[in-house]
């Protein structure tokens, strides 16, 4: 049993912190309000930037808020164009964060994105429990 | 200790990726957050401005505190910010919504960082103190803290800034409401924000009579605080709040009362890490089932005489 606050602290796990964006030009942030709403329902802290931010907003977000991991929400068919953007500026920031895509992404796309370095690609229709687990195998 | 150091070394010469980790070690609360905090303490003397924003959900907190950072960083300040969204008493999950707000108008001016409350009531986190002096010791100032959506008691952010903006929006109730006891009260500076919107006049209005009765009354000879309408999402406005802020912080220097606050905010974060510390050890031996306890759940004493007994033995023996 803890002694103290700094054991008591220690023994909790910090919650997973979560960089939830869209990125350009793409006005469909239903999924992402309902993937928001999901990962705070099992134990995590989203920080929600949501539409219309650029790669430089979402590294600068993904350094000041110490995010574990990044979700974007892609339904215009920019997948293939924006995935490797955001890995190079990750990679040009020094920072090891790995990146979950959701949305409309035709299955022949995933083994690309997969091979470029995203760590899951998640679909319609995917579950609450589904969400959550490619979130924390992703940062595991 | 040593990560910790070198990560406070490259914080304080800029890195902003190491700021970022230092800050999710003080919100940890452990150990290693008690001795960043030892750290941090040199280089933190607590001279940098401290601006409280808070308000109802939905007033208009976020949209505000983009504009102001963005007048700070124009008068050649360089702003941080710490956003406090509410936690989830169910998942301890939260939705940190203040940031998107922000980001749109302070164009990349300042560093924010948003924060869960993490179970600690009064509107602010536990983390936030020190998070403050980190931002300090690597050069930031003035400092911006946002609290979360707030009713009417959750006054923490009072014993944290030097300043306290209090937001409001027309539709929020009437005269009545404006003369209760709590956040009202403790306002340096009042906004009515959605100025463009019916009956901010009849705040206004409600507001000055609050404060005309403060000063028959004496509540508000010291510091009557100035009503500024704004309109957050066209920016109108703002100007009138960073000046009313900076008046009032002229008002504090010249009578002493910043040399007041400073020590109001060290002796609530030490009555709060008592608190913290006393709650650990009664969780601690509340699980151990004491006598006392088992006789109050048995019904043969009641809970107050069981916690009275078991609060004499805890604050005796030192656990």
């Amino acid at each position: 049993m803890a002694e103290s606050p700094e054991a008591a602290g220690a023994g909790r796990e910090a919650p997973i912190r979560v960089v939830l964006a869209k990125l350009g030009l793409d006005g469909h942030d239903r999924g992402l309000k309902v993937v928001a709403r999901m990962l705070r329902d099992a134990g995590m802290e989203v920080i929600y930037l949501g539409l219309r931010q650029t790669t430089e907003s979402v590294i600068a977000a993904v350094e000041q808020e110490d995010a574990d991991v990044i979700g974007l929400s892609m339904h215009n068919a920019g997948h293939l164009a924006l995935a490797p953007r955001i890995l190079q500026a990750l990679a040009d920031s020094g920072l090891d964060v790995p990146v979950v895509i959701g949305g409309i992404v035709p299955e022949a796309d995933v083994a690309t994105l997969k091979e470029l370095g995203i760590s899951a690609v998640l679909h319609p229709g995917a579950s609450a429990v589904e969400v959550a687990e490619a979130i924390r195998r992703s940062v595991a | 200790m040593i990560a910790a150091r070198d990560l406070l070394d490259r914080a304080r010469s800029g890195d902003r990726r190491a700021l970022g980790r230092l800050l999710t070690l003080t919100e940890r609360g452990d150990a290693g957050a008690h001795g960043l905090d030892g750290l941090v303490h040199p280089h933190a003397r607590g001279d940098a401005t401290v601006i409280g924003v808070t308000g109802a959900p939905g007033t208009g907190k976020s949209t505000l505190v983009g504009h102001l950072v963005k007048e700070i960083a124009d008068a050649g300040g360089q702003p941080a910010v710490l956003a406090v969204d509410p936690s989830s008493p169910l998942s301890g999950g939260a939705i940190l919504g203040d940031r998107i707000r922000m980001d749109g108008v302070a164009e990349g001016r300042a560093f924010i960082r948003s924060m869960a409350t993490r179970g600690h009531a009064g509107g602010l986190a536990l983390a936030v103190p020190g998070a403050l002096r980190l931002f300090e010791a690597c050069g930031f100032g003035p400092l911006v803290v946002e609290t979360v959506g707030v009713g009417q008691v959750e006054v923490d952010v009072t014993r944290t800034a030097d300043t306290t903006v209090v937001m409001l929006a027309p539709g929020m109730g009437d005269a009545v409401q404006a003369n209760k006891s709590g956040l009202l009260e403790v306002a340096d500076v009042l906004v009515v924000n959605k100025a463009d919107r019916p009956g901010a006049d009849d705040v206004r209005r409600d507001l000055e009579h609050m404060l005309d009765l403060g000063h028959i009354t004496g509540a508000t000879q010291h510091w009557r605080p100035e009503i500024i309408m704004t309109t957050a999402t066209t920016g109108e406005g703002m100007d009138q709040v960073h000046q009313a802020i900076q008046s009032h912080r002229a008002h504090l220097t010249s009578t002493g009362g910043l040399e007041a606050r400073r020590q109001a905010r060290i002796h609530q974060e030490v009555q709060d890490r008592i608190a913290q510390h006393l709650d650990a050890a009664a969780e601690s031996l509340l699980s151990t089932q004491p006598p006392e306890l088992r006789d109050a759940l048995e019904g043969s004493q009641t809970p107050a005489a069981a916690a009275a007994k078991i609060s004499k033995r805890l604050l005796s023996n030192q656990p």
